[in-house]
């Protein structure tokens, strides 16, 4: 499982690079996205808060994982 | 006591924040600094401390985090008060990680290092980010390899070990102007001695006058869990923020959980930013889980352990952020002051408070509690 899974991240990485080149027509244009790059609109604003609230649950609930979205915005800054 | 902590989850936990929500793809991470007081305090825990995170980068290809955290703990748990006695200790971890960036791909790696008399856990972290299709989609890869060490206080003689080890995959999508997903899914795998050395489960005796006596709890030594989840973010007309997320869980201990959250961000004026926040939790309990095991050794496996049983919580949460107004700061950029609070309430299903002992053994009221959860910090951007 972990040999596999560890060979699964790197193929997979592989071809992220492939997929980023691919030419797709954006439906959401640059010019668009002003309020993707609120700052509100982000899925972890504070990291360091998020972390910890991460923590409390963790340390006494049973699921674990999967906890917050990445990042957020539309990458324009 | 660190394993009440659960010090091992957190360090996953945060060797994957460290190396993957710093940035979006093909985005570096804003410099930034961030100063906190946290305190957790419920159920006869008291737990707080501070927690220092900062990332500075070159401008271009690379940005540096590092994030110093100490909890200091006080604990009478119910499990602690009828187990044994309260307790007092400390737990300072640090982390480190770098992004490096380059065209629209972030590779990150990480470190976290944790500390405590009885506890020693070290976390080594790798995570890709790529951004395509015009920086519509960010897909993360994320691995984690966890080592930790467990020790007894006042059994010098013991001495285990536990191996960690997460894979994760986020997909960030942007789904029209105004709406963005996020999907992400966690692998988590353990082995090693995953249960806490001071814990015991009670079983019936009834050569004992209370009607049960205890035995230590015996946990197997692997535990493989998956967790998806799924978060939408909508930005309201009037310039406010609506994030939906929900969350399943199961795992081959036999737990299965949902969570559902609910969070509204609203910016007042130019300066203020208030946040309300709910969340539901609920979960199963573990194939090995009793409150009252029949008698003693009962099975192969023995937990009692509160966070196994069935149990669902509710929480509430109000922040407030207040940005200052930045004029003539020589290196900082803009500054903000946060203060958040939640309460959760616990409520066992199968969790019997046995500090209550005028009824017969397994008879005793199901175990509820609230607890109070604040973090205060200031940020600073330059």
């Amino acid at each position: 499982m972990t040999r596999n899974g560890l060979l699964l991240l790197i193929i997979a990485g592989l071809l992220l690079g492939g997929c980023s080149s691919m030419k797709i027509e954006p439906w959401v244009k640059p010019y668009e996205r002003a309020h993707l790059a609120d700052p509100i609109m982000s899925f972890s604003r504070d990291p360091v808060a998020d972390a910890f609230t991460t923590h409390v649950y963790q340390a006494r609930e049973g699921a674990r994982g999967a906890e917050n979205g990445d990042g957020g915005g539309c990458g324009c800054n | 006591m660190a394993a009440t902590e659960r010090t091992t989850r957190w360090l996953c936990a945060i060797a994957l924040l460290a190396t993957s929500t710093g940035s979006q793809a093909g985005v570096l991470a804003e410099d930034r600094a961030d100063a906190m007081y946290h305190s957790y305090d419920g159920g006869g825990v008291e737990v707080d401390g501070p927690s220092i995170l900062v990332r500075k980068g070159d401008g271009k290809r690379f940005s540096l985090s590092g994030n110093y955290y100490v909890d200091n703990i006080t604990s009478a748990s119910i499990d602690v008060v009828t187990q044994g006695s309260k307790y007092d200790e400390d737990r300072t971890q640090w982390s480190g990680s770098i992004d490096y960036l380059h065209a629209d791909t972030i590779v990150s790696a990480g470190y976290t290092d944790s500390d405590e008399d009885d506890y020693k856990a070290k976390t080594a972290s790798f995570n890709i980010s790529q951004s395509m299709f015009g920086d519509l989609t960010t897909i993360s890869l994320g691995y984690s390899r966890g080592w930790d060490d467990v020790y007894r206080n006042g059994d010098s003689a013991f001495k285990e070990t536990a191996d960690r080890r997460n894979y994760r995959v986020t997909l960030t999508q942007v789904l029209t102007k105004d709406l963005l997903l996020s999907v992400n899914y966690e692998a988590i795998t353990d082995k090693g001695f995953l249960n806490n050395p001071y814990r015991s489960v009670r079983y019936l005796d009834p050569g004992n006058p209370v009607g049960y006596s205890f035995q230590p709890e015996v946990y197997p030594k692997t535990r493989t869990s998956n967790a998806a989840s799924a978060n939408l973010l909508y930005y309201l007309p009037y310039r406010a923020a609506l994030r939906a997320g929900y969350r399943y869980f199961n795992d081959d201990w036999g737990i299965g959980a949902h969570t559902a959250e609910l969070n509204y961000t609203h910016p007042l004026r130019d300066h203020w930013i208030v946040e309300l926040g709910y969340r539901y939790y609920q979960q199963g309990d573990a194939d090995f889980y009793s409150d009252l095991f029949p008698r003693k050794n009962a099975r192969n496996f023995l937990a009692r352990d509160k966070e196994l049983s069935e149990f669902y919580d509710n929480t509430v949460s109000l922040g407030l952020s207040y940005n200052l107004p930045g004029k003539d700061w020589r290196y900082i950029d803009r500054a903000s002051l946060n203060l958040k609070y939640s309460r959760i309430w616990f409520n066992y299903d199968n969790y019997r408070n046995i500090k209550k002992t005028s009824t017969p053994p397994g008879s005793e009221p199901q175990y509820d509690f609230g607890a109070d959860v604040i973090h205060a910090f200031i940020s600073i951007w330059y």
